[in-house]
């Protein structure tokens, strides 16, 4: 089960490190989705099915149609992708890396020295035991994040609206 | 049916983080910039997940489930502002030229 | 339940002393607030109501307390609590002795004629509200000098009359010389005004109090040295004010103000603030002869120096100016003598005659055109009988001609204690009075006699007749309170000062009485056949001796090179100012930062998330 799992975490890698390169914005959605698909699995590793079933349907499948979407909207083309390249040329990558390098090993660091008891397995957390826990104690939490949709809803249409004359 | 070790989970979740922010800071693409985000969520997102089943808590996905309707929240309204951007003009969704504030 | 009718009184008085300081105050506040909207008619109203009721005020308080039992040496008012430092304590109150009762109504009243005058005088300026403004807080500043009965209260007075000369020196200040002089006269006065500060914190160590009935009960019993120090140094504060030598160089130069100004502060009130601080403090000044000694000296210089001066001055205002110093002076004598009455006496003759005189003036002045060389005017005295008789019973006064008028009663008893001292100090003072009867008489003749140089127009009013008829009465009749034994048995103004003063010393020498009564008919009768009219117009006298005369001793001269130019010197060398340097380096340092921050605000998304990255990390360095 443990090889499984780094299998899916190395896929997952793998195909991010892919996504973040791509210099068309659709190849680099494809790759989002793959990586994306090796969570869900890894989620289902884990022991939450639910949650692995939720990405997949959510997040591969809403939010990134949603970028499909958009994608196909502003019709990117030729010379984009030339820019694209341009853009990756020289130095640009020095700064960022340093500090994500720094970043990652901060954490990795920081997790080797506050490690979880190592060898611990949990049972699988089923869909009943969250929908407890959610409209349990967390309901308020639930409101807020419907409050936060509805206003995500709102501005993205007030944002996206078709503007008159003077656009 | 029993689940995995958490350790390798968090370092996938961490490598994943920083390859998000990589993401984030490299690159100029709007369009971009926003999917590094949402790779970020999803790391965490994953320490979530992989916390919740070491303490075997159910919290864990209910944290994620949160994430998910934040980042859904978050993308639909930064799609939005691209398209507007799009809409006034700049074909090229380059960030940096994303300073004048003015439409 | 009835009251006892002294108890009464007492209340009364209580309840009138501070009604006396806020009524001009009170006109000055409304008038620098209305800020010269009301028209000139209303502000002369206001004035002449504030400064009557002041008056008035004191005139009833005065009546109570002297009818009231005379067990009450002093009466105090605590108005409220200043400050409460450890053991040191400050409070604003008022104190109403016979002393500071007397020089209150010298104030309210003299100031309140002068200020009838000025309303006329003024009348078509159009700035008079501004005017009144400043005339009106230097009254109330002035009696807060006198009633306060703390060191600090008086400090406080001090310091207003200083400022608002200064502000009526250069009351027309659209004129450059006159906003030196008002400069000037600041700056001077200041060295005084720092002075009297150290002297005040000086006795505060040392007393560890400054109220005035403390200081003169527990002071004696400070060190001897500490004492003598600190009366130095008050000494010195109230020379500043009373323009003595050496610091007398700005009197001169005040008469660059309008001459209601230079009646009421330079002339009348002010200038004699020193001579009523160091008689209030005489209790600590008889305990230090070295001070005592140095301020007779200060006064016979003075005396002399300005007699000198005044004798070959042309503009008729410096001539009052130096004739101011030179009284000043014989203040200070008597002071030095340690005779307390005599130089109150000749501070309250001086008052009526000196205001007399510069009102005087400056109605001539007004009704020749601001004309003020002596030698551009002549022949007045038929234009203007009334001024002329005006300004002759104040020169008389001045000139101390014996039995008619004030001056020569108060200037006896000074030239009396004078010979108690030294006989050298009396002859130096009776010399200085026949300079005195010479200059102002050689002003007489030059502008009242001979012919017409000049045309006079106008009239005086009635505003302005009426003040200078009363100041003309007191001027010729307000000796007639204290006189000689040899003369007459009247004492009333020793009387009445006695409780505060302590009794008038021995009766002095006849033989001196009638040497003193003859030298200022000498003088007129030199000064008759000196500038008596002779066909021709007088003309100034030139000579080297005479210009360095005419340009006080050449004392500016030397001020300049010793103090000025060093100073100029020295400011031209710091122009850039060593000490800017240090928070110029400051506000570069901020400028430089903040721009360099401000370099940070690009609005580029990705360096703002770089920046945030980098805080995580570093965040996640103290973390982990």
């Amino acid at each position: 089960m443990n090889i499984m799992l780094e299998l899916y975490g190395l896929i997952a890698i793998g195909a991010t490190a892919l996504a973040i390169t791509r210099t068309i914005p659709v190849h680099g959605l494809l790759y989002l989705v793959v990586s994306l698909l090796a969570l869900a699995c890894m989620f289902e590793q884990l022991g939450a099915p639910f949650a692995a079933m939720l990405e997949i349907i959510v997040y591969a499948g809403a939010i990134m149609v949603l970028f499909v979407f958009v994608v196909m909207m502003i019709n990117l083309g030729q010379p984009d992708q030339l820019r694209e390249k341009g853009w990756f040329a020289g130095g640009a990558w020095i700064g960022p890396s340093v500090i994500s390098i720094l970043l990652m090993g901060l954490l990795v660091y920081g997790l080797n020295h506050n490690t979880m008891a190592v060898g611990t397995v949990g049972a699988v957390i089923g869909p009943k035991a969250v929908g407890l826990t959610l409209y349990g104690p967390y309901i308020l939490t639930v409101e807020l994040s419907s409050f936060l949709l509805l206003a995500g809803l709102v501005s993205a249409y007030h944002i996206g609206r078709r503007i008159g004359g003077n656009s | 049916m029993t689940a995995a070790d958490p350790n390798g989970a968090l370092i996938v979740a961490v490598i994943l983080f920083s390859l998000g922010a990589l993401g984030v800071l490299v690159r100029r693409n709007l369009l971009f910039m926003l999917m590094s985000t949402e790779i970020m969520l999803n790391a965490a997102c994953l320490a979530f997940i992989a916390a919740g089943s070491r303490w075997h808590m159910a919290d864990g996905q209910v944290m994620f489930m949160m994430v998910v309707a934040f980042a859904a929240a978050e993308s639909a309204v930064g799609l939005a502002i691209i398209l507007r951007m799009h809409a006034a003009g700049r074909s090229t969704l380059d960030a940096d030229t994303g300073n004048r504030l003015g439409g | 339940m009835p009251i006892p009718a002294t108890v009464w009184g007492v209340s009364l008085v209580a309840s009138l002393l501070p009604l006396v300081i806020l009524c001009p105050l009170a006109v000055s506040i409304i008038l620098m607030l209305t800020g010269g909207k009301l028209p000139a008619r209303a502000t002369t109203l206001l004035v002449g109501a504030g400064m009557g009721l002041c008056a008035l005020f004191a005139v009833v308080s005065a009546y109570s307390f002297l009818s009231g039992p005379d067990s009450l040496g002093s009466l105090h008012v605590v108005l409220w609590n200043w400050m409460n430092v450890g053991s040191f304590n400050a409070q604003i109150a008022l104190t109403l002795d016979r002393l500071s009762l007397v020089m209150m109504l010298v104030v309210s009243c003299v100031g309140f004629l002068i200020l009838v005058y000025a309303c006329a005088y003024m009348y078509d300026d159009e700035n008079i509200a501004r005017f009144f403004t400043y005339m009106t807080l230097f009254v109330a500043s002035m009696l807060l000098l006198v009633l306060a009965s703390d060191l600090l209260g008086v400090f406080i007075g001090w310091e207003g009359v200083g400022l608002c000369s200064y502000l009526l020196i250069g009351f027309w200040y659209g004129e450059q010389a006159n906003a030196i002089a008002a400069r000037k006269a600041f700056v001077v006065t200041r060295v005084g005004d720092a002075l009297f500060l150290l002297g005040m914190l000086l006795m505060a160590t040392a007393v560890g109090s400054l109220d005035i009935p403390t200081l003169l009960a527990v002071g004696p019993h400070a060190a001897p040295r500490t004492l003598t120090l600190g009366m130095f140094l008050l000494l010195g504060g109230a020379m500043a004010k009373s323009a003595q030598v050496p610091l007398q160089t700005w009197l001169p130069d005040a008469m660059a103000g309008p001459t209601p100004v230079s009646a009421l502060i330079h002339a009348a009130t002010m200038v004699t603030a020193g001579v009523y601080l160091l008689a209030r403090l005489h209790g600590l000044f008889i305990l230090t002869p070295l001070a005592m000694l140095a301020c007779a000296i200060v006064g016979f210089v003075t005396i002399l120096l300005a007699a000198g001066s005044a004798l070959v001055q042309t503009d008729i205002k410096r001539i009052l100016a130096y004739s101011t110093m030179s009284q000043l002076g014989y203040m200070y004598l008597a002071l030095g003598c340690g005779a307390w009455h005599a130089a109150m006496f000749h501070l309250v003759t001086h008052a009526f005659f000196k205001a007399l005189l510069f009102m005087a003036a400056g109605s001539i002045i007004l009704r020749v055109h601001h004309e003020q060389d002596i030698f551009k005017m002549g022949g007045l005295r038929k234009d203007m009988p009334w001024v002329f008789a005006a300004f002759l019973a104040g020169s008389a006064a001045l000139a101390g001609l014996p039995l008619i008028t004030a001056g020569y009663f108060s200037k006896e008893l000074i030239l009396g204690s004078a010979y108690d001292l030294s006989p050298i100090f009396w002859a130096g003072a009776l010399f200085g009075a026949f300079l005195t009867s010479i200059y102002i008489f050689r002003c007489v003749f030059i502008v009242f006699w001979g012919d017409h140089r000049t045309h006079a127009h106008g009239k005086s009013g009635l505003a302005m007749a009426l003040p200078m008829a009363i100041l003309s009465v007191l001027a010729i009749g307000g000796g007639w309170m204290e006189m000689p034994d040899a003369i007459a048995h009247v004492h009333i103004f020793s009387n009445l000062l006695a409780p505060v003063l302590g009794a008038l010393p021995e009766e002095h020498n006849t033989s001196l009485l009638i040497l003193g009564s003859l030298v200022p008919i000498a003088g007129v009768t030199i000064a008759w056949t000196l500038w008596r009219p002779k066909g021709e117009a007088p003309v100034a006298a030139e000579s080297p001796a005479i210009a360095t005369l005419r340009a006080d001793w050449g004392f500016d001269t030397l001020y300049d090179w010793v103090f000025v130019r060093p100073f100029m010197v020295l400011a031209h060398l710091n122009r850039r100012d060593f000490i800017d340097r240090f928070y110029d380096l400051i506000a570069a340092l901020t400028q430089g930062s903040g721009q360099a921050v401000a370099k940070l605000q690009s609005g580029q998304v990705r360096r703002y998330a770089g920046w945030i990255a980098a805080g995580t990390v570093a965040a996640l360095c103290l973390a982990v």
